[in-house]
């Protein structure tokens, strides 16, 4: 069943022999304009008359707001407008679970670089310099910083600073192990990073309502969030998805949308704001950072007995999505192995730093964390090799997850570790490799002599799709007709966002695949004319609008054979479809899709929605999620412990992708995932300083270039997954999850050190066992 | 108390003068005010993909990649960090490659500047973009054509780059979709299928 990238595809129906069907590696649409420059991203839109905005933003992680003027910023010429919480004429906060986010802070401000105002000009340095010249009174307070203390200190908000505390009790609470093994285990703060900076363009519409083009993953949830705010009916509100410069969970929050909607509604003109790459860290939610405590028992032999595990994760100043982030780590804390006890402790936390939410993986990373060094831990307790150890505790089809659900697709653990394990290793250092191969890589710091090779595995699970009862759906319209060139031409209407995942591709290959036809065209996405599409996130997008599409075409099939009923005069049960005509069975007799579409267009909609879900109960028990995707990492890596440099040679994965619908994008989405997982094991972390964000740049906050991109050996593990259409998994988050992880556990084995933090610094190699170094001399103490 | 400090300014924007300067943000913001909002360099022109293009009401303090996008239509290069760091914004100044967002518009008076979009037009790099394309190193697209343009210049200076020399020559642009793979792959098939075609 493992198989290697590129596979041989063997595909039902007309899209094969399209050869641009499900399973082919369709071009992207969008293609030729993104590589020729001329995709219109957020950034990109530019109107006659159109202002600048910018945004005020607070200097304090914990103030209390005296006054704020904007008198010296409406004094600068060109500037048009200042808003303020006093502007804004609905609710006065948003959020994507429970509205706790001020549009703007007006009383107290609760991180680093909350909004205060924003500001509307002629040109945006004129618009930077109002920002600047507003002047704010701020009363600093004592920040909370550190997400136990938060527990016990006074609220920071009038909502508490408990998001979520989720328990899970699973069998027998006090059955016990031959062998214990416990760890404590940290995950930083990690940033998306996407490249493409926050934009939009607001437009004041002639109806009193708004147009806003903006880059976002969820069209209508924003909608819903900017109507409540400007106190205004959705339906006067119109989002326009522009072009999205990459996503990963950082723009399933309102970030600038309903300041450029006040801002436009409030000057009547068309304005625009773009965020510096500096404002992005400040003006998008990261990913919690974690402290996980864990201790697993075990028999002699090696199966697993209980998982313990306490989960804090530090949620920031306001909620966005920290408690189905939460959820996710304490259901998945276990990994993808057979554990018949357990007791799950996790809370999310309200502090006074930065927002954190959503982010490729969300929630399964950190965990995974903490459950891979603990396999490997209690492999070693157990004189076992941890690979084997894996294998012998691997989830199977119909075992339970620790929430006492049983897995009825597919969860194919034990043949992802295999793919990845399979993969030859790569050749071990040679004093002969050009210096730049080596950890330092183009700084030429490690000698040959000093290098160390080590080699890591690690195994994760994910659910797909929203989990605990949410209504999850997806939205999509089909229409078929004769194009003006007299061939029949598809178009689909969804507000699915498509934020470089390239959801557009597979949009256009269902669409061929189900009827047939070569044309197929992508109207813009907005929340005018369709329903939700839901978010462009946990790896839902395939699944859900997907599903929408897909059976949107099997409607007009249905109508394409009522048709030819009618013509022959016969019953539509003698009728079938064959690629892109109906056949009658008894008499052979076939009508195409130019006899069939003469009598005008044929539309269907279809709303899909995933078999439904349960909240999980006060035991942490209930089927709460749809599926779940599995992804095995086996990196390799060279160490210069004395420089604490670290070089990712290679990572190897095995992946459960239920079924490849597009090769050339799923071997996109692991490298990539697998780039932002290296990521976070060895370079990316927010680094704050009592709240305050150090490292909002490029220069500071380092992700992975060309240099620190290993070779990736991939396989797909096709097993397809019985409710999906065309049995195809989610793809995006798995390779972001345990390639991490995987790299971690090399660089233990490399060094021999216990390497409990993630990302891991140069210091906490080379200084390892060294006095600690006094902060202010540099000197050990 | 005033509403900003400079050295922590939550959007961190490089305002005139701000970079060397210690003095707080409302004295900063009055510098700038004094300066006067919209001292304009006056009209003045630029080549840019073989053309002369007159930049008129202009302030002094635009950046290159600024000028091209907002002023001259020219969106192709982006902007994702406006510090030099990305690449994203790479163009051609007198044939050489650098980042238009650190370049001020009125320093490249005199100079060529060829744009992505200028790239385009005369088809130099049509392979490079091809190859991306079918290897599926584009994704969402905003590196793309600061990759177009860095592949377009390291294969004309280094043809026949190996891949240490390609990673290295390319690790001033920054991708966060595809992990670098498809692209590395990409440059991989212009190799071949040039030197195949100069054989």
């Amino acid at each position: 069943m493992p198989r290697s990238s590129a596979p041989t595809v063997t595909r039902p129906r007309a899209g094969a022999r399209l050869g641009a069907g499900v399973g082919a590696d369709a071009a992207r649409p969008d293609g030729v304009p993104k590589a020729r420059g001329e995709f219109a991203f957020s950034s990109d839109l530019w109107m006659d008359g159109m202002l600048w905005g910018k945004t005020l933003r607070s200097p304090h992680v914990s103030a209390r707001i005296v006054a704020v003027d904007p008198s010296p910023a409406l004094a600068i010429p060109g500037v048009r407008a200042v808003v303020t919480a006093a502007d804004v004429p609905g609710r006065p906060t948003y959020g994507l679970e429970v509205p706790d986010q001020p549009v703007f802070a007006s009383e107290v401000v609760r991180y680093h670089g909350e909004p205060v105002a924003a500001v509307a000009a002629d040109h945006p340095e004129a618009a930077r310099a109002a920002a600047r010249a507003i002047e704010v009174v701020y009363e600093p307070l004592e920040p909370v910083v550190d997400a136990e203390r938060a527990l016990e200190a006074p609220p920071l908000h009038p909502d508490g600073n408990l998001f979520r505390h989720l328990v899970i009790r699973h069998g027998d609470l006090e059955a016990t192990g031959d062998v214990v093994v416990e760890g404590s285990y940290v995950v930083g703060m990690q940033d998306q990073a996407f490249m493409g900076p926050e934009s939009g363009l607001a437009v004041p519409a002639e109806d009193g309502g708004i147009d806003l083009y903006v880059a976002t993953q969820w069209l209508h949830v924003d909608r819903d969030q900017i109507a409540e705010s400007l106190g205004m009916p959705p339906e006067r509100v119109r989002l326009h998805l522009a072009g999205v410069g990459g996503a990963f969970g950082g723009r399933e929050d309102v970030s600038l949308q309903i300041h450029l909607c006040l801002l436009a509604l409030g000057t009547g003109r068309p304005v625009k704001m773009v965020y510096s790459r500096d404002e992005s860290f400040f003006g998008h939610v990261h990913r919690h950072p974690a402290k996980m405590w864990f201790r697993h028992h075990a028999t002699r032999g090696g199966d697993l007995v209980k998982v313990e595990a306490r989960i804090v994760l530090d949620g920031g100043a306001y909620l966005s999505s920290s408690n189905a982030v939460v959820s996710n780590a304490a259901c998945f804390a276990p990994g993808p192995y057979r554990v018949p006890n357990a007791l799950i402790d996790a809370y999310a936390v309200r502090t006074n730093n930065p927002p954190c939410g959503a982010m490729r993986g969300f929630g399964a990373v950190q965990v995974c964390y903490g459950h891979e060094a603990q396999m490997d831990k209690l492999a070693a307790a157990l004189g076992m090799d941890p690979v084997e150890l894996r294998l012998r505790n691997a989830l199977e089809r119909f075992d339970r997850l620790v929430t006492g659900q049983v897995l009825t697709g597919a969860v194919p653990v034990r043949e992802c570790i295999r793919a990845a394990m399979a993969h030859p290793l790569p050749p071990a250092p040679s004093p002969l490799d050009p210096p730049m191969a080596r950890p330092g890589g183009a700084g030429l710091t490690a000698d040959h002599a000093d290098v160390r090779r080590g080699v890591g595995v690690a195994v994760s699970v994910k659910n797909v799709a929203y989990s605990e009862g949410f209504d999850d759906y997806a939205t999509a319209r089909v229409r078929l007709e004769v194009g003006v060139g007299g061939e029949p031409v598809a178009t689909v209407v969804a507000a699915t966002a498509e934020v470089g995942q390239g959801f557009v591709t597979l949009a256009q290959q269902i669409v061929r695949e189900e009827l047939g036809v070569a044309g197929v065209l992508l109207a813009p996405a907005g929340t005018t004319d369709i329903g939700s599409a839901g978010s462009s996130s946990a790896s839902r997008q395939t699944w859900m609008s997907g599903g929408a599409i897909q059976l949107a075409c099997a409607a007009i099939r249905r109508q394409l054979i009522a048709r030819a009923a009618a013509s022959w005069g016969c019953a539509e049960s003698s009728l079938e479809w064959d690629a892109a005509e109906v056949v009658h069975e008894g008499t052979g007799e076939r009508l195409g899709l130019a006899a069939l579409l003469a009598h005008g267009a044929v539309e269907a909609e279809h709303e899909y929605h995933h078999r439904p879900t349960v909240p999980l109960d006060a035991d942490g028990q209930g089927d709460a999620h749809l599926s779940v995707m599995v992804a095995a990492h086996r990196a390799v890596v060279d160490v210069d412990p004395g420089l604490g440099l670290v070089k990712v040679v290679q990572v190897a994965t095995g992946q459960d992708v239920g079924r490849a619908l597009n090769p050339t994008q799923v071997t996109g989405q692991i490298e990539g995932g697998i780039a932002q997982g290296i990521g976070l094991a060895v370079m990316e972390e927010i680094v704050l300083d009592e709240g305050r964000v150090k490292n909002p740049s490029f220069t500071d906050y380092l992700v992975p270039t060309t240099l620190d991109m290993p070779a990736v050996a991939a396989t797909f593990v096709e097993e397809p997954e019985p409710d999906a259409p065309y049995g195809a998994k989610g793809v995006g988050e798995p390779p972001a999850i345990s390639s991490g992880p995987a790299v971690l556990a090399a660089i233990r084995d490399a060094t021999g050190m216990a390497l409990t933090r993630a990302p891991v610094r140069p210091e906490d190699i080379a200084l390892a066992g060294a006095a600690p170094l006094s902060v202010a001399s540099g000197q050990p103490r | 108390m005033t509403s900003r400090e400079v050295a922590r300014s939550p959007d961190g924007c490089q305002e005139p003068g701000e970079e060397a300067s210690d003095a707080p943000a409302d004295e900063v913001a009055g510098a700038y005010e004094l300066a006067g909002a919209y001292e304009l360099a006056g009209a003045y022109e630029l080549h840019v993909n073989g053309t002369v293009r007159t930049v008129e009401d202009a302030w002094l303090g635009e950046s290159l990649l600024y000028v091209l996008r907002e002023r001259l239509g020219l969106s192709g290069a982006k902007n994702a960090c406006e510090q030099g760091e990305c690449g994203s914004c790479s163009v051609l100044l007198d044939d050489v490659v650098v980042c238009a967002c650190c370049v001020l518009a009125v320093d490249a008076i005199g100079s060529h500047v060829e744009t992505v979009e200028g790239v385009t037009e005369r088809g130099v790099a049509a392979d490079v973009q091809a190859a991306l394309l079918a290897a599926g190193g584009v994704q969402c697209g905003f590196c793309t054509p600061g990759f177009v343009v860095a592949v377009y210049d390291l294969l004309r200076r280094r043809p026949d780059a190996g891949e240490l020399e390609v990673r290295e020559a390319l690790s001033g642009n920054l991708c966060r979709c595809t992990g670098y793979g498809r692209i590395l792959e990409a440059v991989r098939t212009v190799q071949e299928e040039r030197s195949g075609a100069a054989v």
